[in-house]
């Protein structure tokens, strides 16, 4: 299937507002859907027969910081059956206090456990429904997301102590 | 408190749990897990990540994207050339560049190269690991063969930084195809020796089969690839499914075992070793002349002769290293078989000249997810035995 196709059996399964930006680039699709949709979009995508995409590559995090919505959260899919790949992505605002949440596909591809924990820490989402939603690869004392557009390439001495508290 | 105290034996049990700590020789990096253990049976293992975590993501932000080539190599320094491939093909695809015949064949050379390099380690510290010492010492003879062949390309010995995007920064030296002759004859003869130490030995059976089974639909559940997966069952190799680099016009086998234990991890990496050095044969038969670099003002580097006579070149240059190049917007994912499996970059573009995101698919990250399921159920000594034959390199997972 190509990428197009692919992304006529969504619009076609969940209407025609679920696909709300498509960008084909270098014959890759991103295709952007609703952020209350994509649990049921991702498990049609896994289950459906013609899709089967039935593994998932990474869930990646892109900050556009002065823009908002502020978040990207990215998935990269691939069908082993079918040999063919697709992006989908959402894009998730922060609210004014807490942060950014969206559902966790760990119920779907139990690989973004880990995939999600790091996009979590590093960019201060939530996901709803993480089996583990500890930190991974930041020490336990630090209390901010270093890949945020805002957050200084070297780190402050305050919030990033180079020694445990 | 006392779980349960058997009738005839009157002990309590109670879960111990062990911290495989950062410093242990066992863990090749700084890998901490914390081990519950119901005597010596594994129950759990928590891996507790982020000692080598250097924040190479934020700082690609920062960088130019030619700059960006010596990190990523850094990534996963086993199989060096490998992470440096990937970038340069992704951003060879957004800049919509061709890359030039004989540098595509010279390509393949240092990945598989790479690919050989990275599992002779592996094949040294996994035998180290059950307790085989003998294959390391070994293996280290034919790494300091490849390691003076990455020398004569650019320097480097573990890390040689070769490719760049839209070719290889300079061309073969002298005597280097002959002296990958040399190796690739002899090679073959090599990993029959290696053989011989494990595959038939009954320790090493004992040690290695049966355990740490991954069915194959755990392992695409856990997002697992590489040699991992092929030793469940899969046949999935991304030079075969999705060729990059010219790989369609090498013949190659993909191997295959279907016993999803560490010794089937162990014959599908020495069978892969085996096929890499038929690949380089056919690369150095391939070998095609020609120019080294693509040709595109403003993106690639122009060759390094016409700098010093030609006044266009020598501004392209300046520019290109002071500005740095500016590729159109948009985003793209490209992935290549690297010798953990499916190794994939994700650049995000803004128009500038830094990437706007570049996100890291480690292969090695994404196989350790597997390590607690396993695990679970066997001895702790199997447990290093699983760990080692996931075949993790600590920079990549924490990037």
């Amino acid at each position: 299937m190509n990428q197009e196709q692919i992304q006529e059996q969504i619009a076609s399964r969940f209407g025609a507002g679920a696909v709300q930006a498509a960008v084909m680039f270098r014959d890759q699709l991103t295709v952007q859907v609703p952020a209350d949709q994509i649990l049921d979009i991702c498990r049609f995508l896994k289950e459906d027969p013609e899709l089967s995409f039935d593994f998932l590559s990474f869930v990646g995090g892109v900050d556009r910081h002065p823009q908002t919505p502020r978040f990207e959260v990215v998935y990269q899919l691939s069908s082993l059956k079918q040999q063919h790949r697709f992006r989908i992505k959402v894009v998730i605002e922060e609210p004014e206090k807490g942060l950014a949440a969206v559902d966790s596909v760990t119920a779907i591809w139990p690989t973004a456990d880990w995939h999600e924990r790091e996009t979590a820490e590093m960019f201060g989402i939530t996901f709803k429904n993480h089996p583990d939603p500890r930190k991974l690869l930041l020490p336990d004392n630090w209390k901010i997301h270093p890949l945020r557009k805002d957050f200084p390439l070297y780190g402050t001495e305050e919030d990033t102590p180079d020694l445990p508290a | 408190m006392p779980e349960e105290a058997t009738a005839q034996s009157g002990y309590h049990s109670e879960i111990m749990e062990l911290n495989l700590g950062p410093h242990h020789p066992s863990t090749h990096g700084v890998f901490r897990a914390i081990v519950e253990l119901d005597g010596e049976i594994v129950v759990n293992v928590v891996p507790h990540l982020g000692y080598l975590h250097r924040g190479y993501e934020k700082t690609c932000e920062n960088k130019h994207y030619h700059q960006v080539i010596p990190l990523a190599e850094r990534c996963d320094y086993m199989g060096a050339s490998s992470n440096s491939l990937v970038f340069c093909l992704t951003m060879e695809k957004i800049l919509d560049v061709k890359v030039p015949e004989r540098a595509q064949v010279i390509r393949v050379i240092m990945a598989e190269l790479s690919r050989i390099f990275s599992h002779l380690f592996w094949l040294g510290t996994h035998g180290h690991d059950v307790g085989a010492m003998t294959p390391l010492f070994y293996m280290l003879r034919e790494r300091e063969e490849i390691m003076n062949l990455f020398e004569l390309t650019a320097g480097g010995r573990l890390m040689p930084n070769y490719l760049r995007i839209g070719g290889l920064i300079r061309d073969l030296e002298e005597g280097f195809v002959e002296r990958l002759r040399d190796f690739t004859n002899h090679f073959d003869q090599r990993v029959d020796e290696y053989e011989t130490l494990l595959t038939k030995n009954v320790i090493y059976i004992d040690r290695t089969k049966g355990i740490g089974i991954l069915s194959l639909e755990d392992a695409i559940a856990l997002g697992v690839s590489g040699p991992m997966i092929r030793a469940s069952g899969l046949r999935w190799d991304i030079r075969k499914t999705e060729p990059y680099c010219g790989y369609e016009n090498y013949d190659f086998d993909i191997p295959v075992e279907t016993g999803c234990d560490v010794y089937s991890r162990y014959l599908v990496r020495v069978a892969e070793m085996r096929q890499s050095n038929r690949i380089l044969k056919q690369a150095l038969d391939r070998l095609p002349e020609g120019e080294i670099r693509a040709r595109k003002a403003g993106v690639i580097f122009p060759p390094q002769e016409e700098i010093y006579t030609k006044m266009e070149s020598l501004i392209h240059h300046f520019m290109l290293v002071v500005e740095g190049l500016r590729p159109p917007i948009g985003d793209f994912y490209q992935c290549i078989e690297s010798p953990r499996g499916e190794l994939g970059c994700y650049i995000v573009s803004d128009g500038g000249p830094r990437p706007y995101r570049l996100k890291w698919r480690a292969p090695a990250f994404v196989n350790l997810e597997s390590l607690a399921k396993m695990a679970k159920g066997n001895f702790f000594a199997d447990l290093i035995a699983i760990l080692s034959s996931v075949d993790i390199v600590l920079a990549e997972v924490d990037r």
